[in-house]
């Protein structure tokens, strides 16, 4: 099996950092931003096995499961709030939800 | 008995403890018990410790009580301890005794008054203060009670606080005695990094070691001086007291004449020791003394309020105890100081009857004739007005002033002291009979029927009848040559004691004093009763006039005062009136408030305007550490 370099791993992970990035910064759904976070998360991960694979080290992966479980405990709590949001001000829409300025 | 000694000065506290605590709240009955019998009974167990000194201790001798260790910072440990000695026990049961009767007097006087509770609290506050001040065994204790006294002086002379021009008679006593307590502090301090402690006793001792017009006792005994100076409105300090009548009658007679503007006289026959070391300072106390009892009688000859001739007098009469503590004759100022307690209280009782009754009249050309309406008043004021003037032996008080002249008299270059003290003497008698024959002699005027109260009447006769009997141990001496109040005080203040050299000396200058003081009322009589229109031909004349109204606002002292220090100051305050340090500050101010506008911006309640200022954040971080 031929070896990915780690050059490329990183650089794909970069580009999925990057792309979950533009879709917080753009959408205005919070489902997804939600998603886009979830992008964010797995780049990260991403990174963490390519550089684990790299050093043959297994630590690399453990962390991967640790974002892992963040991440799911992260959808659980977010999804729910998102739901109180819905119920409270009949949107999704984060522009319109503003009201914690100042 | 003697071991009762710290009640005398607690008990009138923890009375102004309970009536300031109860805050208005009790009945007006509970306030006058509380308060009257606090400070009568610190008085009968002042009178038992005196009889119980007297009898059972030997001259001389001291008796000191430890109550607690005050404080300790490295070898400044002072104590809160009570002298006891012939001194500090003749002021003691003077001030106390007096206090009680006063303390009378006003549940008549305040009667109607709503601030009844607040003003015994003060009073008591007051009498503990002072007697803490007669007792204190170190002189952080004396200005305890020094600034204690001081403070209730502010109180009650601002008591009526709705009237502006109470509060700033009470403003202007504050600030000038400041004067002296700051001058007093700085004395203290000296004392203290000089000679490393504060016991009077010890410091007395320290300081009999220096030698006599050095350094550090004439330093120390001119910053004490201009302390006693400004309690006891001595010249030219003496501009506080006048405006001080401003407060209720009671206070004028308890506060500003038998007791706190004597703590000055006080304070210098406490440490004479220290001013036998500093002749300079010593002769000055005399000079100020005499020049100011003189300057004061001239003032109190032409003022128509009758507190003010009262308040004015009162100056002159510290101006005569500073006379004696001057020339070294401290037993005869503490004695002048006991007498005019009693006749000077009495004749400030009498004016506040009179006041009373003539719904708050003190005008004495608008009184007139009151000998027939209220009899028993006229006679007291008269006897107490005797007892100021000195004339035996309508009075037995007489001598009190005269050992005073005397002792200057004797004393090395006091023969010009004893003329201006002569005048005095003359001037004295003039202006008390003035105020009595225009008060209680003449036309009377038709005026609403009014009874003074028995609980006002029956303290100022019993203080008027002390007055003129309280020379008796003075005076057995005269007679007998045994032992008398002098010889007693001298046992605390050994000072030079100078004799006439016949025996005949001493009657020919009281037949002096007594001739004096007969002229002074004789012209009082003349002018004022037998044929009042030369008194207004001589102030109707050019100089007469000028003169008249120079004395009367009080030889242009306030005028002086005003020009030299509050006008230039108030002109400061007015250039500064946008304070310049403020402007840093308030930059300061404008700076934090920009950043935080600018800050409070950012936060808009935009989830994704968050998201890109962390994201632009970290890329900045990360280009950063990159860069670096």
């Amino acid at each position: 099996m031929a070896t990915i370099p780690v050059e490329t791993g990183f650089i794909i992970a970069g580009l999925l950092f990057l792309l979950g990035l533009i879709g917080v910064l753009v959408r205005r759904n919070i489902i997804y931003i939600l998603l886009a976070i979830e992008i964010m998360l797995n780049a990260a991960g991403l990174a963490f096995v390519v550089a684990g694979a790299h050093w043959e080290q297994p630590d690399g992966q453990v962390m991967y499961f640790f974002v892992l479980t963040m991440a799911a405990a992260e959808v659980a709590v977010g999804l729910s709030l998102v739901l109180q949001m819905y119920h409270k001000f009949n949107t999704l829409d984060a522009n319109l939800i503003n009201r914690m300025r100042g | 008995m003697l071991s009762l000694l710290w009640l005398v000065p607690i008990l009138p506290l923890v009375g102004f403890a309970i009536l300031a605590v109860t805050a208005g709240q009790l009945a007006r009955k509970a306030v006058s018990v509380i308060a009257v019998g606090a400070v009568s009974l610190s008085a009968l167990i002042a009178i038992g410790i005196t009889v119980a000194y007297t009898i059972t201790a030997p001259a001389g001798t001291v008796y000191s009580q430890t109550l607690w260790q005050w404080m300790r910072v490295g070898n400044f440990a002072p104590a809160v301890a009570l002298h006891l000695d012939a001194l500090s026990m003749t002021m003691m049961v003077v001030v106390a005794f007096v206090s009680a009767l006063i303390h009378i007097y006003s549940t008549g006087f305040m009667a109607d008054d709503t601030g009844y509770s607040r003003f015994f609290a003060y009073m008591n506050l007051f009498v503990g203060a002072m007697l803490t001040l007669v007792l204190a065994d170190n002189l952080l204790l004396l200005y305890l009670g020094w600034e204690g006294v001081g403070l209730c002086s502010y109180l009650l002379i601002g008591f009526w606080y709705r009237d502006p021009d109470n509060v700033r008679a009470a403003l202007k006593a504050f600030f000038v005695t400041r004067i002296g307590d700051t001058a007093f502090a700085i004395g203290i301090f000296l004392l203290f990094t000089s000679l490393g402690t504060l016991n009077i006793p010890a410091v007395l001792d320290e300081i009999s070691t220096y030698a006599p017009g050095s350094t550090l006792p004439t330093a120390a005994a001119a910053l004490l001086l201009v302390g006693a100076m400004a309690k006891s409105a001595q010249l030219p300090l003496q501009t506080w007291l006048p405006d001080a009548m401003a407060g209720p009658t009671p206070v004028s007679a308890l506060i500003h004449a038998a007791t706190m503007v004597t703590a000055g006289v006080y304070l210098i026959a406490r440490m004479h020791t220290l001013f036998v070391m500093a002749p300079a300072v010593l002769l000055a106390v005399a000079i100020i003394g005499a020049v100011t009892q003189l300057v004061a009688s001239f003032s109190a000859l032409t003022q128509y309020d009758i507190k003010r001739i009262l308040a004015y007098s009162t100056i002159s009469q510290i101006g005569y105890m500073f006379l004696a503590l001057g020339v070294g004759a401290w037993a005869a100022a503490i004695y002048h100081f006991g007498t005019h307690a009693f006749f000077k209280a009495a004749l400030f009782l009498g004016a506040g009857v009179v006041i009373k009754m003539l719904d708050e009249e003190h005008d004495i050309f608008k009184m007139g004739g009151l000998r027939h309406r209220y009899p028993l008043t006229f006679w007291a004021f008269l006897f107490a007005a005797l007892t100021l003037a000195a004339v035996p032996p309508l009075t037995i008080t007489f001598n009190s002033k005269d050992l005073i002249l005397n002792q200057a008299f004797l004393s090395k270059g006091g023969r010009g002291l004893w003329i201006l003290g002569l005048i005095g003497t003359f001037l004295t008698a003039a202006y008390t009979f003035r105020m009595v024959f225009v008060v209680f002699f003449g036309p009377a005027q038709s005026r609403p029927e009014k009874t003074p109260a028995r609980s006002m009447v029956a303290p100022f006769v019993v203080l008027a009848f002390l007055g003129a009997i309280a020379g008796i141990p003075e005076l057995l001496t005269a007679i007998f040559g045994s032992q008398n109040l002098s010889s007693f005080l001298r046992s605390a203040l050994p000072g030079p004691t100078r004799d006439f050299p016949s025996a005949d000396g001493p009657w020919l200058f009281q037949l002096i004093y007594v001739a004096t003081a007969l002229a002074g009322i004789a012209v009082a009589y003349l002018l004022y009763e037998r044929a009042p229109q030369y008194t207004r031909s001589v102030v109707s004349t050019s100089v007469g006039s000028w003169l008249h109204r120079w004395w009367f606002a009080d030889w242009g002292f306030d005028w002086l005062y005003q020009k030299l220090f509050v006008g230039p100051y108030v002109v400061l305050a007015r250039i500064n009136r946008n304070d310049v340090v403020d402007l840093f500050y308030k930059g300061l101010a404008l700076i934090s408030r920009v950043i935080n506008g600018l800050l409070s911006s950012t936060v808009n309640g935009n989830v994704r305007w968050y998201v890109a200022a962390v994201a632009g954040g970290a890329v900045i971080v990360v280009g950063l550490v990159v860069i670096l």
